[in-house]
């Protein structure tokens, strides 16, 4: 199970809205909570357009065993650098934070040579959630199968399975 | 022997309800549902008898105002199901990798009447025994961290049941081993 770190970005899922604080399910054993200020350029008057249901990326401003964890989306300079909501369609899944580990060492080969078969966005969430978008639903589907079965396959299984796609 | 079978769920660490929650470490509940019927006076205790040895490794100071669900079910009983279920219980706790302060496993002893110490015995044997004793042994040092007695005996005979039970326990932690070692390699 995940436990929310200071600093760890990660993917949350807006669960309610409390007046002026979302309460967004992080995988923890409690939900964190973020601020409506805490986006990049919102004011009292332009506050942002979050639902309940939309996946947010952001990172632990606090996150200790006695309180409740609290995120921000945005950095010390006050610029969301990537983080904030994570736009329409796309695919969250589940994966062990082990793998999450793995490919957000430095050279992690797997995806580069993904990106090699198909353009993608991205979002690694330290959480064990990844959200993919491809330009069709299968090629969604075909890199959230990769990146599953990556937990188990060696590097020269990887790069089989992959040779077999991008011949087809 | 492998008639006894318990299912172990293990769900945690959650929040936990306000009038539940402890401030300063996790608050563990444990449901054991028996095969058939509701569950009686008879689970209740053996609830507490798990729920106190969990309790006694589980490092609940790590994760404060959560709570940790333990639910067993009893698949089928024939014979040692205290110590069945405290194997169960620990194996959740491993598969769901809760900090622990150490493993423990569950060894049953049934005292014939002439005497001879039996280990993990039948149902059969459990009825014709003088006394049975329950011991839950630690993985550090193979000290106890529970044991019950149903029935009487003399102390020597105590000791010598716990002795037994504390080398028996050495196959159950390989056994543990070898099932989380085959788990978590493909």
């Amino acid at each position: 199970q995940y436990v929310p770190v200071k600093g760890d970005h990660v993917i949350g899922i807006v669960t309610a809205k409390a007046g002026d604080v979302f309460r967004l399910d992080v995988g923890g054993s409690e939900p964190a909570s973020l601020s409506y200020l805490a986006f990049e350029g919102a004011t009292k008057r332009n506050r942002p357009n979050v639902q309940v249901g939309d996946l947010i990326y952001g990172q632990f401003v606090v996150a200790n065993k006695d309180m409740e964890p609290e995120m921000v989306c945005i950095d010390s300079s006050g610029k969301s650098s990537g983080m904030g909501i994570i736009g329409q369609d796309g695919f969250l899944f589940k994966v062990t934070l082990g793998l999450i580990r793995k490919l957000l060492a430095p050279k992690c080969e797997i995806i580069q040579e993904l990106s090699q078969l198909y353009p993608f966005e991205l979002v690694i969430g330290m959480n064990g959630r990844i959200w993919v978008k491809a330009k069709t639903v299968q090629q969604t589907l075909i890199v959230v199968n990769i990146l599953e079965a990556c937990e188990y396959m060696t590097a020269e299984q990887r790069k089989q399975a992959l040779a077999k796609l991008s011949g087809n | 022997p492998g008639d006894t079978s318990v299912l172990a769920g293990l769900y945690g660490p959650a929040e936990a309800k306000i009038s539940k929650e402890l401030p300063d470490r996790a608050a563990l509940e444990v449901l054991l549902r028996p095969k058939v019927g509701l569950p009686g006076v008879l689970e209740r205790s053996r609830e507490q008898l798990l729920r106190q040895t969990c309790e006694a490794v589980i490092l609940g100071v790590l994760h404060p105002r959560t709570a940790i669900s333990l639910v067993l079910q009893v698949l089928s009983d024939a014979g040692s199901l205290l110590s069945c279920c405290l194997n169960a219980a620990c194996m959740a706790l491993l598969d769901a990798g809760l900090p622990l302060a150490a493993l423990f496993c569950g060894v049953t002893c049934a005292l014939q009447p002439d005497g001879t110490i039996l280990l993990d015995p039948t149902a059969r044997q459990e009825q014709e025994a003088r006394a049975i004793l329950t011991f839950a042994i630690a993985s550090t040092e193979r000290k106890v961290l529970m044991s019950t007695t149903k029935g009487s005996c003399s102390v020597e005979e105590m000791q010598q049941c716990l002795a037994a039970a504390q080398r028996a326990a050495t196959t159950i932690f390989q056994f543990y081993r070898d099932s989380v070692r085959r788990r978590y390699s493909k």
